[in-house]
């Protein structure tokens, strides 16, 4: 269980931001296309150069190797990237892949045999799925989402919102969620910011 | 057997051949003639002037004299490998990547070649040393300029899947490692296929030139492979130091990939 907390990122085109996402905390960020959403959470997974700093509870980003970060605070970009041929190459190389994502798999309306898919075969929709099971294989302490449900019928956005509620509360883990649908804003709880003028305020 | 000497109306013979390839290049629009014409002339004023250099320092064999004509050597190298680039690499990262591997690969090869395997006394003695490193920094260049323009090119299209790698906990090196062995590969190919043919398809340069010349064709033949080997040796090492320092400065201490550090 893990507390996220920006402590003056500032990534760019935006003021310096604080905010504290509590454990097991769910916080969604809105604002129009091209206000800097996408950009605040690569931002956080230390992915473009930038000011300020991010904690993990007591832990500072900047005193962990940045691989590790990234492993603990899991980015689910709005494009996923696929850089093997096979789906099971982008699961961590060991055997408890099949034993304990199975369930996750099953709960993303896959079987066991989407293992051995190819990547090129994927639709968009089954990419953004499989794309949050690569991510939760990980184990990440909190969790940052581009749009995660924006390529998705019904059926599949309310499968993604299950895991994901189930995932925060079963870990604690910290959800810093970019959504523009605002039914889904309502819908899932939490605290729901928007970015105007640059500036991160809550949402009205 | 001894040297047959050219003289002036031999080479315009030969350069009327290049004259007549320009002609034709004009007159089937292949757009080429100028392009033709410059690399002719700047062939003839480069070689004549090396010819001259070279007589200079056979006569004297000083070392600081060689030194500046390897550096000139290595600093043109080094230039063109940059020329070569789709992306390349900001400030002076651009000319140093190659101009450095290059320098860790061929002299140091063409120091074990004149020190160990030919024994050549002194080991500057440039006769034996300006060709040797001239053709080494020669077929060097081919390969890292393939292995670095191949790297760059690869790092800017497959910016989200080394992304993606990165956002689910790799490292630099481990979020690179395909592109980067693709790079050196395709930068060894040309050296790899040249040893494949050698002798069959096509009659080494050095082999061509020492037989006509007048040395016996198995001596040429041997001092045909060291060459080929050596230049097999070099390339591979410029390639390995030309992409891996290459890979290193696509990303930051922070494991971040900074396309923006090329242009």
């Amino acid at each position: 269980m893990a507390a996220l907390r920006l402590d003056g990122i500032r990534p760019r085109g935006l003021a310096p931001i604080l905010l504290g996402v509590p454990a097991g905390g769910l916080v969604f960020v809105s604002g129009p296309s091209g206000s800097g959403k996408s950009l605040l959470l690569r931002a956080v997974a230390d992915l473009d150069p930038h000011e300020g700093e991010a904690w993990l509870d007591a832990t500072a980003r900047s005193a962990l190797p940045a691989p590790e970060w990234r492993r603990r605070v899991g980015l689910l970009p709005a494009e996923s990237h696929w850089w093997a041929d096979e789906v099971s190459a982008h699961f961590p190389p060991n055997g408890y892949v099949a034993k304990d994502l199975l369930p996750l798999f099953e709960r993303l309306g896959f079987g066991p045999e989407v293992l051995g898919w190819g990547v090129a075969r994927l639709s968009t929709g089954e990419r953004q799925r499989l794309a949050l099971a690569r991510l939760l294989a990980n184990q990440p302490e909190a969790l940052l989402l581009d749009e995660a449900t924006a390529n998705l019928d019904p059926v599949n956005q309310a499968r993604v919102e299950g895991i994901v509620t189930d995932y925060r509360t079963a870990h604690a883990a910290a959800v810093l969620w970019v959504s523009h649908d605002p039914e889904q804003r309502r819908r899932l709880g939490g605290r729901r910011l928007v970015i105007r003028d640059g500036r991160l305020e809550d949402e009205p | 057997m001894s040297l047959i000497s050219l003289g002036p109306w031999d080479l315009g013979l030969a350069a009327a051949l290049v004259l007549l390839l320009a002609a034709m290049s004009w007159r089937l629009h292949l757009g080429v003639e100028r392009r033709v014409l410059i690399a002719a002339a700047r062939s003839t004023v480069q070689l004549i002037l090396l010819g001259l250099v070279l007589e200079v320092l056979f006569a004297q064999t000083s070392l600081p004299l060689i030194g500046a004509l390897t550096l000139v050597m290595l600093l043109v190298a080094g230039w063109e490998v940059r020329a070569r680039q789709k992306r390349r690499y900001a400030g002076g990262w651009g000319l140093g990547i190659g101009t450095l591997s290059m320098f860790l690969s061929s002299f140091s090869v063409t120091l074990l070649a004149l020190t160990v395997i030919i024994r050549v006394e002194p080991w500057f003695q440039p006769q034996y040393l300006i060709p040797l490193l001239g053709m080494l920094l020669g077929n060097t260049m081919s390969g890292v300029a393939i292995a670095l323009d191949g790297l760059t090119r690869s790092a800017w299209e497959a910016r989200g899947r080394i992304e993606a790698r990165l956002q689910l906990g790799a490292d630099w090196d481990g979020a690179i490692a395909d592109i980067r062995r693709d790079a050196l590969r395709s930068g060894l190919i040309p050296i790899v296929n040249a040893m494949a043919t050698a002798g069959i398809v096509s009659l080494p340069g050095m082999m061509t030139g020492q037989i006509l010349a007048g040395s016996p064709p198995l001596e040429a033949a041997k001092y045909q492979l060291m060459i080929l080997f050596l230049i097999a040796a070099g390339t591979g090492l410029g390639g390995v130091a030309a992409v891996w320092i290459g890979s290193r400065r696509l990303f930051d201490e922070r494991h971040r990939l900074r396309l923006d550090r090329l242009v």
